[in-house]
């Protein structure tokens, strides 16, 4: 086990010096002059130019430059944006408000998702299960956009349910419309991924030999064929969180989410090379992170799956 | 004395006490879209205490599924008991609620089967699984439980019981996880153990530990055992009687030596022949000719008629009904005389 985390934490370094090259490579390899519009109308005055491109190290062949930047990376350094702002300041500040926002949208995939699973997969074919298909093949089928737009004008504007923006304040309340909207994708796949599991799961072998044990039905279901049904599912939702907690720029574009998306958004329109860079470099370790974690938990959960 | 197939009498009991277990014209039939598929029609048999009932037959004869509609296990929908009892000690367990017929599964009444590795649950500990039984059945501690657990691996001689209750499904062999599913079948001393081909999916040599074990703790518990196989090998040493089913029917029921040695039933017979010998090698191999009917359409007559080398004219037109041959020989065939005295010719094709 402690081997196994091991070989995957040592895999990780060249996939992150790979990835944060790429970017690196395509930021500063963009057309264009960096400072171009820089200084108002004017253009920059050569001193100014001469300065930030000593600073960012912009004479020096990529690689050479890619070299000092990563060795500034390992020293916890993620460098300054064109306008001074620290750039590790800043994922500071957006990186709480993304965190939280994928979690209110994991806890509605759990809830929401899972149990509309699991409601349709012990009755297949009934109404319920029906109208799960059908509501979940609607949400498939219309872009995140559409939805969140849609969402906002009706339950935030029109009938002032929930709060139509996020801006400065982005508490859980705040969240929860944008956390749903976020979901809404994954929700339906869960769900749709927690039924057929639960279905397959219920014709098994072992569930007819729970029952042969006399064992109560809440027993059979509850334990014995959930326990084997959930272990895509948890999978899936693991998945999904180290992808959310990459941002989301249209949702969090559409309810002004102060988090990682709107950040890294803003930044690539802003032509802000180090900002992007810092940005998606944090996201790569995040997501090999969780997906670590999440291999972890399937091992955990399914003892077959061994992790030598 | 004789029962029929649609008769309501039981078995004759020779014993004259109530029976442990009483299978009474049991009906079961899968509802699929191709059809019904009548896959038990009328089946009755008798288990008594320390008794080894052998069920056998080929694939699709209904064997199972019998076994399945006693236990309360059939997967319904598709199949349903459309009619029949199951009595144990006296008590219908059809006509029981589905939470009292419950309190029977495990105590009473306990089946293991063919393919341990799917028939048990591969994420928990296989000694969680065992425990499982004294925990629910009888609110025992989980530490109380374990040790009990340990205890009937132990008695199912798997070797170091203690270190390997923790382990899971996939980390034993065949010939183990069988054992294991016996000490779950037996961990509430039932009286009546339902065997669905236990060793089939085992090595030789551990399908014969497997017999030893089921015939040994049967012994020790005297507990009434259905051995429900296709193999006329294994059931040789371990059963008293034998039921033989055929397309969801039972075609002959004797002591076990007597149907080895005189066949009263075509079927049997043919059964009895397609057994490989070694004194008879480089002899090409007996079988019996055709497939069994398809159980949506069972042909009018004898179930057994178009594949039976005796079949007459009356086998067209009537279906024989299971009756007494000779004292405590039951079969179900229009020459079960002839063919249980060897005084029948082959039809004329």
């Amino acid at each position: 086990m402690g081997r196994y985390v091991a070989r995957r934490l040592l895999q990780m370094i060249p996939v992150v010096i790979g990835t944060t090259f790429i970017i690196y490579a395509l930021v500063w390899a963009l057309p264009g002059d960096p400072f171009a519009g820089r200084c108002g109308a004017r253009p920059c005055p050569a001193a100014y130019v001469a300065d930030m491109t000593a600073k960012y190290n912009l004479d020096d062949p990529l690689p050479l430059a890619y070299i000092q930047y990563l060795g500034n990376l390992l020293r916890g350094d993620f460098g300054e944006t064109f306008q001074g702002l620290s750039v590790g300041e800043e994922l500071l500040r957006a990186y709480p408000t993304t965190v939280k926002l994928a979690l209110v949208a994991i806890a509605f995939e759990i809830i929401i998702g899972i149990g509309a699973g699991i409601l349709a997969g012990l009755r297949r074919g009934s109404f319920i299960d029906n109208l799960v298909l059908v509501s979940t093949l609607v949400v498939v089928s219309i872009p995140v956009f559409v939805i969140g737009s849609v969402l906002q004008l009706f339950l935030g504007m029109r009938w002032g349910i929930f709060p139509a923006t996020v801006g400065g304040d982005a508490s859980l309340y705040n969240l929860i419309l944008p956390g749903f909207v976020l979901a809404s994708l994954s929700l339906a796949y869960v769900a749709r991924l927690t039924r057929t599991s639960l279905a397959e799961n219920r014709r098994a072998d072992y569930v007819r030999t729970a029952v042969a044990k006399g064992l109560p039905q809440r027993r059979v279901i509850g334990i014995h064929t959930m326990r084997n049904s959930l272990i895509p599912v948890v999978t899936f939702i693991g998945a999904d969180f180290g992808a959310l907690l990459g941002g989301a720029i249209v949702t969090e574009g559409i309810f002004n989410v102060p988090g990682v998306g709107n950040l890294i958004f803003r930044s690539i329109t802003t032509r802000d090379g180090v900002m992007v860079t810092g940005a998606v470099t944090v996201l790569v370790l995040v997501f090999l992170l969780v997906n670590l974690l999440v291999d972890l938990i399937y091992g955990w959960l399914d003892p077959r799956i061994s992790h030598g | 004395m004789a029962t029929t197939q649609t008769g309501i009498a039981p078995l004759p009991d020779q014993t004259g006490a109530t029976p442990l277990l009483e299978v009474e014209d049991l009906r079961v039939e899968f509802r699929t879209r191709d059809g019904v598929a009548k896959a038990v029609n009328g089946v009755s048999y008798t288990l008594h205490e320390g008794e080894t009932l052998a069920v056998l037959g080929e694939s699709g004869s209904g064997k199972s599924v019998t076994a399945q509609a006693i236990m309360g296990i059939l997967d319904s929908p598709p199949g349903f008991v459309t009619g029949g009892a199951v009595r144990f000690r006296g008590q219908d367990l059809l006509a029981l609620p589905d939470d009292e017929r419950r309190a029977y599964r495990g105590r009473s009444i306990s089946m293991i089967f063919q393919d341990a590795l799917s028939a048990l649950n591969p994420v928990f500990p296989v000694g969680w699984q065992i425990a499982e039984m004294f925990r629910v059945h009888e609110g025992m501690s989980k530490k109380d439980a374990r040790n009990r657990a340990v205890e009937l691996m132990e008695q199912v001689r798997i070797p170091a019981a203690r270190e390997r209750a923790g382990d899971y499904p996939h980390q034993f062999s065949g010939g183990m996880r069988q054992r294991i599913m016996i000490a779950m079948a037996i961990a509430l001393d039932p009286d009546v153990l339902i065997a669905d081909e236990p060793t089939t999916a085992l090595d030789v040599t551990v399908q014969a530990q497997i017999m030893q074990l089921l015939a040994d703790l049967q012994r020790e518990r005297n507990m009434g055992l259905i051995l429900i196989t296709h193999d006329l090998g294994v059931v040789a040493d371990v059963a008293d009687k034998i039921e033989v089913m055929y397309s969801g029917r039972i075609m002959e029921q004797a002591p076990v030596h007597d149907i080895y040695a005189t066949p009263a039933h075509p079927y049997t017979k043919g059964l009895l022949e397609s057994i490989p010998r070694v004194d008879l090698k480089g002899q090409e191999l007996s079988a019996i000719k055709g497939l069994p009917p398809n159980l949506t359409n069972i042909p009018a007559g004898c179930e057994f008629r178009p594949r039976c080398p005796y079949a007459r004219e009356i086998c067209k037109e009537q279906r024989p009904e299971l009756t007494e041959v000779v004292p405590g020989r039951f079969s179900a065939c229009h020459f079960a005389q002839e063919v249980l005295e060897g005084d029948i010719e082959p039809a004329q094709q």
